[in-house]
């Protein structure tokens, strides 16, 4: 069986050989990514439900485990509506360019030490330029909508989403000052050594600005005012429905994986083991233990999770901020902040002090 | 002659950039104009990318795309233009607009044309190797070489910044707003007088007194 | 470097199939009963009178001029922020010089009042 494949594969040309490997690569991370969206949104209602003493769904399969199944398939063979007034093209357009770049900034994300897709030299650039696109799926469907309300929405979210880009932005240049290079391999790998190497302490504050902003920016409670339910429906999507909807949903889900993952690589190590440094050597010898106490990637899925359960948490947690102090804590709080830390990382950088800057 | 790959792919982009501009200067729909300028943005962006320009290509994409783009739809959504209007000059400020139009081809040909432009005139980058950093060697030069530049583009930005304010910040004087310093920092003493006072008879009904709360209802 | 931004066309491609794919799936399994309550816009109960396009608070532009200046300065400190080992003092000092420059900006929009919401 291997083996016909094995010939079979052999006789592809080898131009073609390439992209198909991509391709199949492609798939092998959005697939799970798919999958982690999907669960993740049962997760949402069910750590949302506990902490609410509910008990949150379990009708569908075992303790409710198919659910998102069920979600997914009930979403699928749901009429999509056009709205009489809305432009067509752009109202279908929207949920792709929304989904579109939360997927593709996933191609420089590095699993483990060799595991990554294409190892280009300036990917947090590359994530920040695709992350600004997410913008313009949310105001052409707010207005494609031709509906008050969608498009209320639309311009709330976009005025938010800018301003809490700039302070992480510069967030990252704080990242980019101890990690010496764009790529995130090379940004993991200078967090080796020890927990204490990590950049969530030297950059304390900056990690803040970066989790709370990457909240801000996928518009998730306590930020969400563009849906806010009570306020406006909800908001930019409020005329989309079936699948079209769906799309979004995964879109904005999507978005919290990847914050979540670069909070995790940036911040936390990656997937570097917090046992690293201080551990002695015997523990890591230890058969199965040993491997899950090392490096690897359970280490990095950990962290994402989380994270991911921060962004639940919050959301169970507090009540919802309004637009004028969402405004004001991303400009007249986090970018001063942010501002301030670059000066003093610079001269902690120029006078080489401490262990993370020498 | 059979092409390569990057070729194939020069030729592609240059295509879908060129079938992009189209679009921005013939589409009816505003809307759809600023779409396809975000296309032509973006295709650019790859063409740069096929020169190794990566950093460059990249904050195309951040800045034009990401952040003027954003700017642009915000502008041509929500003001409302009538385009009929617009349309009605057409004809009578052609003759012009050919003109200009003709006068600027011909600048830009002298200028980029075959004598002084092209494959011939200028080498051709050698490619860079596996650990070549774009951003860096732009580092490099910008901060030191180029500091004069650097520091005049500063410079621009902050008159940017001012002049933006200047042009759009309009108070509005019916706007009720609330500001939380202030809130927070109010007392109860600021608030709140307590006011020490001798119990008050209620007055029989028909005596009305002068002042009184009966005698003001009547009057 | 260039073989390394194949997988990124590719993931562009493959990100705009992911919301094509479903759509079409969508239109082909979901039912399609147009009626015109259905399809016209949602309102609070009462039928949607005026159009939709309103013109909006030029605040929002001011909001958006400012973001694009913002981000021009991220994209100058990008580069520094990755070569500050190399270029020692003087990019330092030239950095601190272009932020100085900026904060100036900052702080005359701070008390002008640009970044109030009200």
């Amino acid at each position: 069986m291997i083996e016909t494949i094995q010939s079979l594969w052999a006789a592809v040309p080898e131009p073609v050989q390439i992209p198909v490997l991509i391709v199949v690569k492609i798939l092998v991370i959005v697939l799970p990514l798919m999958g982690a969206v999907a669960y993740l949104t049962f997760a949402e209602r069910k750590i949302i439900g506990y902490i609410q003493v509910r008990i949150g769904p379990n009708r569908v399969g075992p303790r409710g485990w198919l659910q998102p199944i069920a979600d997914a398939v009930k979403l699928l063979t749901k009429e999509i509506v056009l709205p009489a007034n809305a432009s067509r093209f752009l109202f279908l357009i929207a949920p792709v360019l929304a989904i579109g770049p939360a997927l593709a900034a996933w191609a420089v994300v590095p699993f483990d030490e060799g595991l990554l897709l294409a190892d280009i030299d300036a990917a947090l650039l590359y994530v920040l330029a695709l992350t600004s696109l997410a913008v313009y799926g949310i105001i052409i469907a707010g207005w494609a909508s031709n509906s008050k309300y969608a498009l209320l929405g639309a311009m709330r979210s976009a005025a938010q989403m800018v301003a809490y880009e700039i302070a992480m932005g510069f967030a990252l240049v704080g990242v980019l000052m101890v990690g010496d290079s764009l790529n995130l391999r090379e940004i993991v790998l200078r967090q080796a050594g020890s927990p204490l190497h990590w950049f969530v302490w030297p950059l304390l504050p900056l990690f803040v600005v970066y989790f709370v902003s990457g909240v801000a920016e996928t518009n998730r409670a306590p930020f969400d005012v563009a849906e806010g339910e009570s306020e406006i429906v909800a908001g930019f999507h409020v005329e989309y429905s079936g699948i079209a909807f769906g799309v979004f949903f995964l879109a904005e889900y999507a978005n919290m994986i990847l914050i979540s993952t670069l909070a995790s690589l940036m911040f936390l190590g990656g997937w570097l083991s917090p046992f690293e440094g201080w551990a002695p050597e015997s523990w890591f010898a230890v058969p199965v233990l040993g491997t899950l106490l090392a490096s690897g990637i359970h280490w990095l899925l950990a962290k994402t999770a989380f994270f991911l359960f921060c962004f639940l948490w919050f959301r169970a947690t507090f009540p919802r901020y309004r637009y004028d102090q969402i405004m004001r804590l991303g400009w007249k709080v986090f970018l001063p902040l942010t501002i301030v830390w670059l000066f003093v990382e610079g001269l902690a950088q120029y006078f080489r002090i401490g262990p993370w800057f020498a | 002659m059979a092409l390569t790959f990057q070729q194939f792919l020069f030729y592609a982009f240059a295509a879908v950039l060129v079938g992009a501009a189209l679009g921005v200067i013939t589409a009816r729909n505003p809307v759809h104009s600023v779409l396809y300028l975000v296309l032509a943005f973006f295709t650019s962006a790859a063409l740069w990318l096929l020169m190794e320009a990566e950093f460059l290509a990249l904050t195309l994409v951040l800045v034009y795309v990401g952040a003027v783009m954003v700017l642009f739809l915000f502008v041509v959504m929500m003001l409302d233009i009538d385009l009929a209007a617009l349309r009605a000059g057409f004809t009578r400020y052609l003759p012009l607009g050919l003109v200009v139009a003709a006068l600027i081809v011909w600048e830009m040909a002298s200028v980029l044309g075959p004598a002084r432009f092209g494959p011939g005139r200028v080498a051709a980058p050698a490619p860079h190797g596996a650990g070549y950093s774009n951003t860096k060697a732009l580092g490099e030069t910008l901060y030191t070489q180029h500091l004069y530049a650097f520091e005049v583009a500063a410079l621009i930005l902050l008159v940017a910044i001012v002049a933006a304010i200047a042009l759009t910040l309009r108070r509005r004087p019916d706007t009720r707003r609330q500001d939380p310093a202030r809130q927070v920092r109010v007392r109860r003493r600021d608030r709140v007088r307590l006011v020490r006072m001798a119990p008050e008879r209620r007055p029989a009904p028909a005596a009305s007194e002068p002042g009184g709360r009966t005698g003001t209802e009547e009057a | 470097m260039l073989e390394n931004y194949l997988p990124i066309l590719l993931f562009l491609a493959i990100g705009a199939a992911f919301g094509v794919l479903p759509l079409m799936a969508g239109f082909v399994l979901g039912p399609r009963r147009p009626d015109p309550e259905k399809l016209s816009p949602y309102e609070c109960g009462f039928e949607a009178f005026e159009d939709a396009r309103m013109k909006f608070d030029v605040r929002y532009y001011l909001v958006a001029i400012l973001f694009i200046i913002f981000d021009l300065e991220i994209a100058f400190l990008f580069p520094w922020a990755v070569v500050l080992d190399r270029i020692g003092t003087a990019g330092l000092v030239a950095m601190g010089i272009f932020l100085a420059i900026l904060v100036v900006g900052f702080v005359y929009e701070w008390k002008k009042g640009a970044l109030e919401w009200e």
